[in-house]
Order: C-alpha cells, then sequence, then structure tokens
C-alpha cells in the first residue's frame, strides 16, 4: 500500500483503492464481533432475572458468591500455571530450533504446530483416551505390574496441564524463536572471545537478549488461557473450573444471561488490565507481529 | 592466573603466535591451504587480501571460533589446538563490534573482568581507564544504540584489550566508517596499540589501511601467504605478480628471462630490457622461465619518442601511447598503452619537469634498470 500511495498523483484519492478490499473484513468484524460485545455489555447492565434498581446487581451478584471468585482467582492459577508449562517446556525447544540446521529446525517447527492441524475436541478426547483410569497409560502400567492400582492422571490439574500446554505450546515457542533468530551469532562469540564459558555466556548474554520473546510468549499464552473452557471441562475435576465453564453453565443450563454477560465482561476486563500492564513492559505489536515471523 | 604472565610483551624470546601449516577445509573447498607465520611480541601485524583468501578464517581459527582441520596454532608457546575460545586469552574487536546491546558501554567493558572474576572496585578503576584510553570519558553509561559508529568502535576496541590478552585480534574493524573517520581512527588504534606494547593481528582487504598500520604485512591470496614483509618489502620488492598486482599500481612487462652475467635480461621482441642484478639474484628463475618486469609507476619517467638514439647504461626504455592525462592535483597520473596492448601507468610529480604529455602522443617510457622488479610469470 505505500508503494501505492506513492505513486497516488496529486489530488488523488488519499485512500489508497486497493484498501477498499478490507471492507468485507470490516464489515464482517463490526457485524459479529462488535457489536455482540456490545450487546453482551449491556445485558451484563440490563438483564435481571428479577428486576431491580441497581444496574449494577449483576455485578453485586457475582462478587457475592465466594464459589464465583473461587473461579476467577482459579482461571488466574490455571493460566499462571500453563504459561510457567509452555515456557519450560518451550523456551528450551525454541532454542534447539535456532542452532540446529535450517532444515532440522523446519521440521522441529511443523512437529510443535500439528496439534494446530486436529481439531481441539478430537485431542482433548484423545488425551481422555490417554489419560482414564481405563487408558492406554494405566491398562499398560496395570499390565506390566508396575502399579496395582490406577494413579489419577484425568480429572487432575497435571491433565489439564497436558491438554493445555500442548495447545498453546506453539505461542509459547513461536515468539521466542522470533526472537532468538535476531539475535547475532557473534555476541555469543563475543562472549566466549571475552572469557565467558558457555553458561555464562548464556546467562549474561543470550538469555537476557531472548527476553523480549519470553514475554511475548508468556503473554500470548496467559491471555489464551484466561478464556479456555473445554480442555479443563473434559480433563480436569471440578477444583480446575474455569470461568468460561461458569460462563457456559450460567448462559445454557440456568438461562441466566446477564450473570452470564457479567462473567465475560469480567473476564475481557480483567484480560485488558494484564494486557495494559504488559504493555508497560513490552511493546505489543512485537508480540502479536511475532508470530506472522515465523 | 600469576602462573602465566598477564602482561603485554612477556617473554620477548619466544614468539606470541605461531601457526605452523595451519589448514581450513570447508566441505571439500580448502579456505586455508598451510600457512606457517610467527608474529613476534609487540608487533602489529595485518592479514591482508581479496575477500575470500583465508584471512578471516585464519583470524577465527586463532580466536578459536573454528576448529582448524590441520596444523597448530601456538600462543605464547602454549598449543590452543583444543583450547576453547574462554581459555585462549585473547581480545577480538569485530567487524560489526558485537557489542551486547543491553549493556551500557562501561558494562560491555567490565564483562570481561567479571569473568576473570576481578574485584569490583579494580573493574570499575580498570573500566574508567580504559575509557579514558579511548578517549570517552562520561559515555561510560550509554547503550551500544546511543553512540555514533565511531564511538562503538572505541568501546570495542576498549573491550578488547581491557583485560590485557595475550593477542589482540581485529577483523575489519573500521570498515563499516567512512573514509575520514577511517583514517583517523586508523592511527589511534595504531598508536594506542604501541602504547599498550599489543601484540596485533589485524585483518583488512584495504592496502592502504595495511600500509600505514603494521610493522609487517602477510599477503593473503587462496588459502596461502603469498608473501610476508615489511609494507616497503611488499612495495618496492614484490615476489610475485600477485603481490605487485595488489599493492598499489604497477606497470607489468611480460617476456622470457634470460640469464646474462650477475642480471639478465626480459626478451620480448623486438624490446629487451635488462634485469638488475639483485632483482635476477631475488626471483631465481631458470633462463627461457616466462617472467614478467614490475615497475611502479613513480619510477617511470616519460620522454618523447624522438628523445635520442641511445639510452644510457642502466636504464631500460618503451614506447607507449598517452591515453588520457588526469590532473590530480599533487601529481599528474598518465594512463598509457604499450606496444602489446596492455595498459601503463605513470605518476609524475608536479614540478618534476617531466615531458608534457597529450592524449594521443607517441612517447617512449624510461626507468632505471635497479628500479624493476622481476618476477615468474604464472600464465606466461
Amino acid at each position: 500500500m505505500t508503494r501505492g500511495s506513492g505513486r497516488r498523483p496529486r489530488g488523488g484519492p488519499i485512500v489508497d483503492r486497493w484498501a477498499l478490499l478490507a471492507i468485507p473484513l470490516i464489515a464482517f468484524l463490526v457485524a459479529f464481533f462488535l457489536v455482540p460485545l456490545i450487546v453482551v455489555s449491556l445485558r451484563s447492565v440490563a438483564d435481571f432475572p428479577k428486576p431491580t434498581g441497581d444496574i449494577f446487581s449483576n455485578y453485586g451478584r457475582f462478587f457475592a458468591s465466594a464459589a464465583n471468585l473461587r473461579v476467577l482467582a482459579n482461571t488466574f492459577w490455571v493460566a499462571a500455571l500453563s504459561t510457567v508449562v509452555c515456557l519450560a517446556l518451550g523456551y528450551p525447544y525454541a532454542y534447539l530450533m535456532n542452532i540446529v540446521r535450517p532444515r532440522v529446525a523446519g521440521l522441529l517447527l511443523i512437529a510443535v504446530l500439528l496439534p494446530f492441524w486436529s481439531s481441539l475436541l478430537v485431542r482433548t478426547y484423545a488425551w481422555q483416551v490417554i489419560l482414564r483410569d481405563t487408558g492406554i497409560i494405566n491398562t499398560f502400567l496395570l499390565d506390566w505390574g508396575l502399579i496395582t492400582e490406577p494413579i489419577p492422571l484425568i480429572r487432575t490439574t497435571l491433565g489439564v496441564m497436558l491438554g493445555m500446554s500442548q495447545v498453546l505450546l506453539p505461542f509459547m515457542v513461536l515468539p521466542i524463536y522470533a526472537v532468538m533468530r535476531r539475535i547475532d551469532p557473534e555476541y555469543t562469540k563475543a562472549a566466549a572471545n571475552l572469557g565467558a564459558p558457555p553458561f555464562a555466556a548464556f546467562r549474561r548474554v543470550f538469555l537476557p537478549l531472548s527476553l523480549p520473546g519470553v514475554l511475548a510468549g508468556s503473554l500470548l499464552v496467559f491471555v489464551l488461557a484466561l478464556g479456555f473452557y473445554i480442555t479443563p471441562a473434559l480433563l480436569g475435576s471440578p477444583k480446575d473450573t474455569m470461568i468460561s465453564q461458569f460462563i457456559a453453565n450460567a448462559v445454557q443450563q440456568r438461562l441466566d444471561w446477564g450473570i452470564g454477560a457479567t462473567m465475560a465482561v469480567i473476564l475481557m476486563g480483567l484480560t485488558l488490565v494484564v494486557l495494559f500492564v504488559a504493555s508497560r513492559f513490552i511493546r505489543l505489536r512485537d508480540v502479536f507481529g511475532s508470530l506472522e515471523e515465523s | 592466573m600469576s602462573a602465566r604472565s598477564r602482561h603485554w610483551g612477556a617473554a620477548p624470546d619466544r614468539p606470541a603466535l605461531a601457526l605452523r601449516n595451519l589448514s581450513k577445509v570447508f566441505g571439500d573447498v580448502p579456505a586455508v591451504d598451510g600457512v606457517d607465520l610467527e608474529v613476534r611480541q609487540g608487533e602489529f601485524i595485518t592479514l591482508l587480501g581479496p575477500s575470500g583468501s583465508g584471512k578471516t578464517t585464519t583470524l577465527r581459527m586463532i580466536a578459536g571460533f573454528t576448529l582448524q582441520s590441520g596444523g597448530t596454532i601456538e600462543i605464547d608457546g602454549v598449543d590452543m589446538g583444543h583450547v576453547p575460545p574462554y581459555r585462549r586469552d585473547v581480545g577480538m574487536v569485530f567487524q560489526n563490534y558485537a557489542l551486547f546491546p543491553h549493556m551500557t558501554a562501561a558494562e560491555n567493558i567490565a564483562f570481561p573482568l567479571q569473568m576473570r572474576r576481578v574485584g569490583r572496585p579494580e573493574i570499575k578503576r580498570r573500566v574508567a581507564d580504559a575509557l579514558g584510553l579511548v578517549k570517552l570519558e562520561g559515555l561510560g553509561q550509554r547503550y551500544p544504540r546511543q553512540l555514533s559508529g565511531g564511538q562503538q568502535q572505541r568501546i570495542a576496541f576498549a573491550r578488547a584489550v581491557v583485560f590485557n590478552p595475550r593477542l589482540l585480534l581485529m577483523d575489519e574493524p573500521l570498515g563499516a566508517l567512512d573514509k575520514k573517520l577511517r583514517e583517523a581512527l586508523q592511527l589511534e588504534v595504531m598508536h594506542i596499540s604501541r602504547q599498550l606494547g599489543a601484540t596485533v593481528v589485524y585483518v583488512t582487504h584495504d592496502q592502504d589501511e595495511a600500509l600505514v598500520m603494521s610493522d609487517r604485512i602477510a599477503i593473503f591470496s587462496r588459502g596461502r601467504i603469498e608473501q610476508l614483509g615489511t609494507g616497503e618489502d611488499l612495495y618496492e620488492r614484490p615476489a610475485s605478480l600477485f603481490v605487485a598486482d595488489f599493492i598499489g599500481e604497477s606497470n607489468i612487462l611480460r617476456g622470457r628471462f634470460e640469464p646474462a652475467g650477475d642480471g639478465g635480461w626480459l626478451v620480448r621482441d623486438p624490446w629487451r630490457w635488462q634485469v638488475g642484478a639483485a632483482a635476477a639474484a631475488r626471483a631465481s628463475l631458470e633462463g627461457g622461465s616466462a617472467a614478467a618486469l614490475v615497475v611502479r609507476p613513480e619510477r617511470l619517467r616519460i620522454v618523447g619518442v624522438d628523445a635520442g638514439p641511445g639510452l644510457a647504461t642502466g636504464v631500460n626504455a618503451v614506447d607507449a601511447i598517452v591515453r588520457d592525462v588526469l590532473y590530480l592535483g599533487s601529481m599528474r597520473k598518465f594512463e598509457l598503452v604499450l606496444p602489446d596492448g596492455n595498459a601503463a601507468v605513470v605518476r609524475q610529480q608536479r614540478g618534476g619537469g617531466g615531458h608534457e604529455g597529450r592524449a594521443g602522443d607517441r612517447v617512449r617510457l624510461t626507468w632505471a634498470v635497479d628500479d624493476g622488479v622481476l618476477v615468474a610469470d604464472p600464465h606466461g
């Protein structure tokens, strides 16, 4: 588009004609994202089971319930835990991708993207088959006599972590890898030349230079994890319940659209707070731009 | 650490660096092919050559970034064969400086001292000294991106010398700077290195830089050292056609060498040119072998074709046609065509009272026999 505007004759249209091609998407976003968002926000202050004078009574109801607050806290806890798990798995993986030959790096990239190419639901049911008491792991261990009773894998936080980190790992690996690839290998060589053994060179030079990728990946994973629904529902115990499940319950079973909308607004508000706080430390452009780069 | 001397110029009896039959093969392409080189303590030596001649690969093997395929590297008499780069105690200034972008200039300079577990007060003192050495006191708290190219180069230099390494390596450190700054920094790098007594191995493809800075220059070509010597050696007494061509401008006359007495003749019908005894001895060519006579542009004089019947003894001559006369301020440069179609160049100091040639003129070029250097002609 910059090329087009460069050739724009004097006095021509301000907007490049090619920009008009974006109109369908803009219309789509307005119709199916912006409008519903406004509707949900309005319902959170206007839709009550019993009419009251207070427009914030839905919010009052939400914060009055200890269970709601516990689930909200749990949502953040599970999201933080997935972020830590993804970081612990993803950083070494990105590091490996960065040091191997480009061909091998390509294969590793495909491996980490594979989960994207199967449906979330199928994948989650597959985890059930693997993890449940009569599943592959427990059957195997029982048959070999290594255990006498099935060990609890499904309906545990471990199960949730397995399912979620598998889905979220690419969002950690890609930004970290994109940043690592931009680190000039001469820096590590210079560190060695100046007397730094490999680990010191990593800790003092490579790690700090890769931190923007770590922050970007962690932010993406954390924010995405906040909205998880199917995986914790199918693989977790009731104590792993996340707020999205509460929203679904409220709307589908209790038909309480007001409280559902309220919880959705609260989740979105808190997510925006996270993004705002993060934006004080990193450029969000880099976070979301880093995905396209690898 | 005290067992091994950490000062520049220690143990002057043994070479600071010795490369023996050093080679490096990438795939099946030899990048460095049997390099022998001894560098004395406190010497400033330059590896000069066109790109791909193996000079940078040699430097990287000395630093330990690249493992040699054959031969040995000794620093201060210690074989560095399998010593990792972080234990070689060699400072390096990288082509793009490689200053750590997340550290200030002072932190960059402190890094090698921290790695050597130098105490905090001493680090502070030595960083300040190093900043003073490169005349950047007061800029220690700046990050590399806040410094100009020349300032970054100085910080990189300070970082590479602050720990008194046994050897200072520089890989085209001035390549990214503009001409004026480059020339100023050439002198500065040279003076500070001398002041520290540092042993320096400097890589460049810029012959002027090499001539200005170096005690000795090693000319690299196709992975080998073509000639090693002082700038004057290389300019006045090139050992091969490649060196003659690479260093400065040369006029090259090809022919066959015919010995006569101590000296001999370079014959190319209908011309023949006398070769001095010293030049013939250095080249030590067999009679009848293809050879070339190299004469520097400022050694040639232009005279009229009708300048007189005979030549004085000890003077050679060849005819040429003037193609261009370029006025260069302090001197005039004549570009000519020799009878065999090759180009020739003559530089005449202003006021030297030379011939006033004009484009198109037929002229005669003369030079003293002793100003001609005989080299083998591999293409002859």
